[in-house]
């Protein structure tokens, strides 16, 4: 059991989230080829190892998050806001707990 | 050596002394005609009939652990070909049918065990699609059966088939034909099939990056050096997009762990194969007597082939409320895969941007039953550079056009 630590609410079981799949990734314009669309929708990279990643704390806040996270070893090494760019420290920086 | 009940008896007579492995530990070559990455069941497929169909047998099958060791020796082990497109019906109901010659063909007891599979209805709603989903197998040839509760307790007397059960079983569908097979004996034979033919494989050889010249393939970097050859294909399952990477392109694949778990053995109390579309779990009995069982992926990407027990919770959840008597079972052991979930849940078979490399992925957590015409298929675009007919409705390039196969959607199976 990951323990996601949320935004808002700090470290909680990882079944009171939902995974959004890749961060970062931005829609073409309106009028870009098919090539470009396709690839928006469907090509990633899917890595092995570290992943930025979006999540919901559904069964919480409902607030969406970043997570710097590693695909082989579950590790959260970071998480940073919805707006934020990734953090170029990739190294574990949990949020504190709320009081 | 040919496998028979006159070679046990002629062993019997002599100590068995006359055993000889498998397949041949090959002594790797610095250059072939195909190189396949990836030695699980597609991969090791596919290098058997290049040989047998194409005569191409200068081939080496490169594995970066031991053969099997990904998805086909970590699945549930069913077969079946109950799918909603003719285009899936046909790739599908043509591995089925290899299946039923492979012991056969292969000269390798499969365990090929056709005791069918029953996809359960628990509600009026799931009673509909069940109709639509059997009738569309109908009209693409394959037989698919109608079933109401009494016949589905027939079948299954083990199942909560009370009023009040949790997940009632109002009816379903069965396809008889399908069933199971011994997954690690599906690698093995053809393995030992393709090594008679003259293919190499080679176990702990990892492939780390491609040789491009002129921009097309020449060969692999591996942990074991580098390998040359003018045709590579890639089956690699839940690392086809690490490969991909290596060679600078992407696929639209993510790979998630799929859990799978087995009980202590016990006396046979369930003799066909159940899915539940309303839950996604599948339950069976293995000959040895477990309660073999799976069911949702861990909605998060992962390559750590382990799964979270929160999902080992709600798989086994939906087990218990199916069959309620197993709750006394102990849980014997547990592990997941890698699967490639594409977005249609169809498969990527043929060419990839990079000329000369081929790719069969995106089965996600239904590749087992394919293995035979994964590597029917794959062999022939290696082979011939077309793609066969079977192939050519799951190519890469849908993904640009359009044009989806989408069986996620269209029969509820989560892949």
């Amino acid at each position: 059991m990951m323990r996601i630590p949320c935004i808002c609410c700090g470290p909680r079981d990882e079944n009171e989230f939902v995974c959004g799949g890749t961060s970062h990734i931005e829609r073409p314009a309106l009028e870009a080829g098919d090539e470009t669309w396709g690839g928006y929708l469907f090509f990633r990279d899917n890595p092995k190892g570290v992943h930025l990643e979006r999540w919901r704390h559904v069964q919480g806040c409902g607030r969406w998050f970043n997570l710097v996270r590693n695909t082989v070893t579950h590790e959260v090494l970071s998480v940073y806001a919805m707006t934020e760019a990734p953090p170029r420290e990739r190294s574990a920086s949990m949020p504190e707990p709320p009081p | 050596m040919r496998y028979s009940a006159w070679s046990l008896l002629r062993g019997a007579m002599s100590g068995h002394r006359h055993w000889v492995p498998a397949w041949a530990d090959a002594t790797r070559r610095s250059n072939y005609d195909v190189i396949i990455v990836g030695g699980g069941g597609h991969g090791l497929a596919a290098a058997y009939y290049l040989a047998k169909n194409h005569g191409v047998t200068n081939v080496a099958v490169l594995e970066r652990g031991w053969i099997g060791g990904g998805n086909t020796g970590r699945n549930t082990t069913i077969v079946r070909s109950n799918y909603l497109f003719p285009e899936s019906a046909r790739l599908y109901d043509f591995s089925l049918k290899l299946y039923e010659s492979l012991s056969q063909d292969l000269n390798f007891n499969i365990m090929l065990s056709q005791r069918a599979l029953v996809m359960l209805a628990h509600s009026r709603h799931d009673l509909d699609s069940m109709s639509r989903w059997a009738n569309a197998m109908r009209m693409n040839g394959i037989v698919a059966e109608l079933v109401t509760a009494a016949e589905v307790g027939a079948m299954a007397p083990a199942l909560d088939l009370s009023s009040n059960a949790r997940l009632p079983v109002l009816g379903g569908f069965v396809q008889r034909r399908a069933g199971t097979a011994r997954h690690d004996a599906v690698a093995w034979g053809y393995a030992r099939a393709a090594s008679a033919l003259g293919v190499h494989i080679i176990q702990n050889c990892e492939v780390r990056g491609f040789v491009l010249e002129s921009g097309k393939v020449a060969g692999v970097d591996t942990s074991q050096g580098v390998i040359r050859a003018g045709r590579v294909g890639i089956a690699a399952a839940g690392h086809s997009s690490v490969l991909a990477k290596l060679a600078g392109f992407r696929l639209p694949v993510t790979s998630y762990a799929l859990q799978a778990m087995v009980s202590e053995p016990i006396k046979p109390i369930l003799d066909t194969v159940v899915l539940s579309p309303g839950t996604g779990a599948y339950v069976s009995q293995s000959d040895k007597g477990e309660i073999v069982m799976g069911a949702m992926l861990d909605l998060f990407p992962s390559y750590a082939q382990r799964g979270s027990f929160a999902v080992k919770q709600a798989i086994i959840a939906a087990v218990l409320a199916l069959f309620p008597s197993f709750s006394r079972l102990q849980l014997l052991r547990q592990w997941a895969g890698i699967v490639d979930v594409v977005h249609d849940s169809s498969p990527i078979i043929g060419p990839t941007p990079v000329p000369g490399l081929y790719i069969n992925c995106g089965w996600g957590t239904g590749g087992f039953k394919a293995i035979p015409v994964g590597g029917w298929t794959l062999a022939h675009v290696l082979a011939t550079g077309k793609s066969h007919a079977l192939a050519e409705p799951f190519q890469l390039q849908r993904f640009i056009d359009g044009r989806l196969i989408d069986e996620a959607a269209a029969s509820g199976i989560a892949h």
